[in-house]
C-alpha cells in the first residue's frame, strides 16, 4: 500500500519544477552571471519589521541571501545569482512556506528600470524554453509576455483600485490590507505588471529617486494576481541604511518582537557598493504558475505538515 | 486565548459574543508588508457568513462550547438525527449546519456534536472514515503510473480522486479534514 500517495502524485509537478530551475540557470549562465552559494546560517539577518528569522544557535537562518550577495557585489563581483532555501517564521498559507526557495540576482551598473527589462527577458526565455511561446497560461487565464509589460506606480494603483489614497492608507496603517484586498488581485491580468515606485517609507534596502525623495526605486512583479518578485536599485548610503534598519527594529519592538542585531559588516561594505540593482524571485510561486497549481503545497516534495 | 497565527480552517472562536467557525482561511503578506489573516467565518448560531481580516496582534477567545459523543441515526428531509449514546436523548441538526460533513456521514457513525448553551450547533466527524466505493470507472490494466488518478463516487454520493487500482465495492479511507483519499482498507 502506498501511504505516500500524495507525494507520488506530485511527480509531474516536481518534474516541471526541475525543468524550470534548469532553465533559470541557463538564462543566467548565458548572461555571464556567476552562480554563488552564501551561508544560510548568519549572525545578523536584514532587520525588517515584518519578516521574522528563525534563531539557529546564537545566529539566525537567513531570510534571504541579500546581505552576503551585496557584500560580494561591493567586493567587485559584477553579476551574481543564487537559488537557495530561505526561512521565515510564521509564514504559511496557499502561497507561503516557512522554508521556501528564492532566486536572487544582482548586477552592477544598472538601475531598477534596466532590471525590469531583464525580468521581461527572463520570462520570455523561460516561456520560450518550456512552452515554446511568448505567453503563460494559469488557471484558465492567459498572460502575454511580449515587451513592454505594464508599469504601474503604487500611487496610480491606489488611485485606480483602492478606496483610499496611498497617503491615507499609510496614515491609517491600512496600506498592506488595501494592497492585498483591492489592488493585488487586479495586477498581472492579461499582461504582467510591474508595481513600482513605492513610498520611501516602504523602500527597505532601495534607493530613493534622485528627483523625488518620497519615492523608492522599488518594484514588484505580479502575474495572475500573484506576487512573484521584489527588485530595486540598491541603496548605497550606509548611514541612511542604518537609520532604516534602526527604524525597522523600533517597529519590531513596539509590536512586541525582538529586534535583530545590525549586520555591521554589510553596512560597512555599502561604502564600496557600485550603482547596482538586485531582485528576489519566489521560485515556488513561479513553479505554481508553470505547474498550474493553486497552492504552493503542490510544487514542493514536502510541506512542513507532511514531515 | 488564540492568536492570529493559530487561525486555521475549522477553528472555533468567539467574535462579538457569538461562536464562529473559520470556514475559509487565507494567509496573505503583500511585499515586505505585515501578515494578514483573511478569514471567512460562519456564525454557529445564525448560520451567516462574515469576511474578516485579522492582524498578527489580534487575539481570540475559544468558542464557549461543549462536545458530546452521539450516534448518527438517519436523515429525514434536511434534518439529520443523532442520539446521545449515554442518555439516549435525540437531537437534530439541519443540513446547512452539517456542511461538508454530509459527504462522510453514514448511519450508526459516532460523531461529536457541539453544544453552545445546550443547543446543538455543529458536528465534528472522526478524522478518518471508511466508505464504500459505489461507482468507479474500470481499472485499465497496465495503468500503473503512480501520478495518475481517477474520480469515483462513494456510498454517500461524495466524489473523490483515487489511484487507478481502486475498484467498485472496495472500502477506502478518507481524511474528513481535507476530503482526500488516504488508503485502501482491507476487511
Amino acid at each position: 500500500m502506498n501511504s505516500d500517495w500524495k507525494l507520488s502524485r506530485r511527480k509531474n509537478a516536481l518534474g516541471s519544477r526541475a525543468s524550470l530551475i534548469r532553465a533559470l540557470r541557463e538564462f543566467f549562465f548565458s548572461r555571464q552571471y556567476l552562480e554563488v552559494e552564501t551561508p544560510h546560517r548568519i549572525p545578523a539577518p536584514v532587520p525588517e519589521a515584518h519578516i521574522d528569522a528563525f534563531p539557529s544557535g546564537d545566529w539566525f537562518l537567513h531570510t534571504s541571501p541579500e546581505v552576503c550577495m551585496k557584500r560580494m557585489l561591493a567586493a567587485g563581483y559584477p553579476r551574481l545569482f543564487q537559488i537557495c532555501r530561505c526561512f521565515r517564521r510564521n509564514e504559511r498559507g496557499d502561497r507561503h512556506l516557512p522554508e521556501f526557495t528564492l532566486l536572487e540576482w544582482y548586477r552592477r551598473g544598472i538601475d531598477y528600470r534596466d532590471l525590469m527589462e531583464e525580468c521581461e527577458d527572463l520570462f520570455l526565455f523561460l516561456a520560450g524554453q518550456l512552452r515554446g511561446e511568448a505567453t503563460l497560461a494559469y488557471r484558465g487565464e492567459r498572460v502575454d509576455l511580449q515587451k513592454p509589460w505594464q508599469r504601474l506606480s503604487v500611487r496610480e494603483a491606489f488611485d485606480r483600485f483602492a478606496p483610499l489614497s496611498v497617503e491615507a492608507s499609510l496614515r491609517e496603517d491600512r496600506f498592506d490590507e488595501i494592497l492585498a484586498r483591492d489592488i493585488e488581485p487586479m495586477l498581472g491580468r492579461g499582461k504582467p505588471t510591474f508595481l513600482c515606485d513605492y513610498p520611501a517609507a516602504l523602500g527597505a534596502l532601495a534607493r530613493t529617486k534622485k528627483d523625488d525623495g518620497r519615492v523608492a526605486e522599488r518594484f514588484e512583479i505580479y502575474l495572475f494576481g500573484l506576487e512573484i518578485a521584489n527588485g530595486f536599485s540598491e541603496l548605497r548610503d550606509p548611514e541612511e541604511q542604518r537609520r532604516r534598519f534602526e527604524g525597522d527594529n523600533r517597529k519590531r519592538v513596539s509590536a512586541g518582537k525582538d529586534p535583530f542585531p545590525l549586520p555591521e559588516k554589510f553596512l560597512e561594505s555599502l561604502r564600496h557598493l557600485p550603482d547596482s540593482a538586485g531582485i528576489a524571485l519566489g521560485v515556488d510561486r513561479l513553479a505554481m504558475i508553470f505547474c498550474d497549481a493553486s497552492a504552493i503545497d503542490e510544487v514542493v516534495a514536502f510541506t512542513p505538515e507532511e514531515l | 486565548m488564540y492568536t492570529a497565527s493559530d487561525l486555521r480552517k475549522g477553528l472555533r472562536i468567539m467574535l462579538d459574543d457569538d461562536p464562529y467557525i473559520v470556514v475559509d482561511f487565507q494567509f496573505v503578506k503583500p511585499g515586505k508588508g505585515q501578515s494578514l489573516y483573511r478569514c471567512k467565518l460562519r456564525n454557529l448560531l445564525a448560520g451567516t457568513i462574515v469576511d474578516r481580516t485579522f492582524r498578527e496582534v489580534d487575539t481570540f477567545k475559544p468558542a464557549d462550547t461543549q462536545e458530546k459523543t452521539m450516534q448518527f441515526l438517519y436523515k429525514e428531509g434536511d434534518r439529520y438525527n443523532f442520539m446521545d449514546t449515554e442518555s439516549y436523548e435525540q437531537i437534530h441538526l439541519l443540513e446547512e449546519q452539517i456542511g461538508d460533513g454530509k459527504n462522510f456521514l453514514i448511519e450508526n457513525m459516532e460523531v461529536k456534536i457541539l453544544l453552545f448553551r445546550d443547543r446543538p450547533i455543529d458536528i465534528t466527524l472522526p478524522n478518518f472514515v471508511d466508505l464504500v466505493v459505489a461507482e468507479a470507472p474500470p481499472w485499465i490494466k497496465g495503468d500503473t503510473v503512480s501520478g495518475n488518478y481517477k474520480p469515483v463516487i462513494l456510498e454517500t454520493g461524495y466524489k473523490v480522486s483515487v489511484p487507478p487500482f481502486i475498484e467498485q465495492g472496495e472500502k477506502i479511507r478518507i481524511d474528513t479534514r481535507s476530503g482526500e483519499y488516504l488508503t485502501r482498507v482491507k476487511e
